[in-house]
């Protein structure tokens, strides 16, 4: 974000936001722990927005704004629960989801302005997941989300068409229901080829995708290897970042056939330089 | 006894105990209206896995069929993409009403939804106990509480991958380490009153 001239500071202490799990278990959990969250960056100075990288934490603490906004008899109850760690949420906090911040409040343009080694000839299947689209449509559509588009066109790169781009990934299924989940991640694969990446915006949705491609592959009886990149990962190629500092080695997935299209883009980049 | 001798040893009921009903009052409320358009199953992305499909389920919440609901795997298998609520035409929130069946199985220990819920118990229980979820902790006691000696090696080969890239911590981070105990003793307070 900093190559993007945006300042971001960690909220102190922060805790868990419970993931999927709270939900499952108990509602006034679920809501909460991403009420302790935010009620901690209120106490922060000269913060009035939090930065959300994963779509599922960014939901959980999305249903908080909410209901901090529209049901003072439920916001009562959480701060009551608050209160054991002298904690207090006002409901002063807007939460924005990575992609909403990137797409918006950045823009394509000032990406544009930022490309250090255009990403010319990649294809790119853009991959939004669940939780950054619905229930809370804040900044795309729904159904047929677009918002990553101009940002991958920003870079140089082409869009791969597919409409797979809001399916569901199995979410915590691939723990529990590995069988289900499995299912969905092969037909989001499968959609994909053709494509030279998967670029999501959520890392649970990342894990999914590129941890379990060779069992899939298996499964399928078809190579449905695929690269998947976080976009900042994929943003930060384009803006000059090592993949040292992209922590690209952490990824599960990169296909050679990848490596091998990445090097030629940046040889080529550098030659017209 | 501690808090995860309880998730292994609570009795598990094999039936909807007699709360189950009252507890299934405020989701009736929730999916009243539908008028069983199947618009919710043919949006549901696990649909295939389901026995139940989402509009059956939802007919037999109205009717309070509890027998059929909790022996039903339906619910356990809502992965919360709320497509079903996007689409609803009469606007039903078709999602929460699936998570509060996941909170009734979770809190009354329903022995079909066994693996789920100690899976979801064994992840709340690492983070009630350090703020933050502690990846090995998590599925030491997950392990644990399933109690199936086989089941570790099925995550075997994912564990192996992510420790060697140092994604799984074993130790704690070292800072924000405080416990949400408070919090959650707060909830089960409120939610038992
Ligand atoms: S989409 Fe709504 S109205 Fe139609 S069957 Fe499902 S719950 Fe009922
Ligand atoms: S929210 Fe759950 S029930 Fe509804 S469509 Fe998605 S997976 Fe199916």
């Amino acid at each position: 974000m900093g190559e993007l001239g945006a300042e971001l500071v960690e909220i102190e202490d922060w805790t868990c936001c419970g993931a999927s799990a709270a939900e499952a278990t108990s509602y006034l959990l679920s809501l909460s722990l991403p009420a302790c969250i935010l009620a901690k960056a209120e106490k922060m100075d000269d913060t009035s927005q939090i930065l959300v990288p994963c779509s599922a934490c960014y939901l959980n603490l999305k249903k908080v704004e909410e209901i901090s906004r529209n049901n003072i008899e439920l916001l009562n109850k959480i701060n009551t629960v608050l209160q054991e760690e002298n904690l207090h949420l006002q409901g002063k906090m807007k939460v924005r989801h990575l992609l909403d911040i990137l797409a918006r409040d950045i823009g394509p343009a000032k990406i544009f302005a930022n490309l250090k080694s255009p990403l010319t000839g990649l294809n790119i299947a853009p991959y939004y997941g669940c939780q950054c689209l619905r229930p809370y449509s804040v900044f795309d559509d729904p159904e047929e989300p677009r918002s990553m588009e101009p940002v991958i066109e920003a870079v140089g790169a082409k869009i791969h068409p597919w409409d797979m781009g809001g399916r569901c990934c199995g979410a915590s299924h691939m723990t529990t229901k590995p069988d289900v989940a499995l299912e969905l991640v092969a037909a989001i694969l499968k959609a994909a080829k053709g494509a030279d990446a998967i670029v999501t915006v959520c890392p649970m949705c990342q894990m999914n995708l590129e941890a379990y491609q060779k069992k899939i592959s298996g499964m399928s009886g078809e190579d449905l290897s695929m690269t998947i990149l976080y976009l900042p990962q994929f943003l930060g190629l384009a803006l000059g970042l090592s993949e040292q500092d992209l922590r690209m080695d952490l990824n599960l997935s990169i296909t050679k056939a990848f490596r091998d299209k990445l090097n030629r883009t940046q040889i080529s980049a550098d030659i017209h330089r | 006894m501690n808090r995860l001798e309880k998730i292994e040893s609570e009795q598990e009921s094999e039936t909807a105990p007699a709360p189950v009903i009252d507890s299934l009052a405020p989701i009736r409320d929730m999916v009243s209206a539908c008028i069983q358009c199947g618009t919710c199953t043919g949006s549901c992305p696990n649909a295939f896995a389901m026995d139940l499909t989402p509009r059956q389920l939802w007919y037999n919440v109205i009717r309070g069929e509890k027998e059929t609901i909790f022996h039903s795997k339906t619910f356990s298998l809502c992965s919360v993409c709320y497509y079903c609520t996007l689409r609803c035409p009469r606007g039903l929130p078709l999602t929460d009403a699936m998570s509060a069946l996941k909170q009734i199985a979770a809190k009354e220990n329903l022995a079909p939804y066994k693996k789920s819920v100690r899976f979801y118990k064994s992840f709340m229980e690492s983070v009630r106990r350090h703020g933050r979820v502690r990846e090995m902790e998590f599925m030491t006691l997950y392990f644990m509480v399933m109690k199936n000696p086989l089941l570790p090696f099925r995550f075997a080969p994912l564990g192996m991958k992510l420790m060697s890239k140092g994604k799984v911590s074993v130790e704690l981070p070292s800072k924000g380490s405080g416990t949400l105990e408070a919090i959650f003793r707060k909830v089960e307070e409120l939610e038992n009153s």
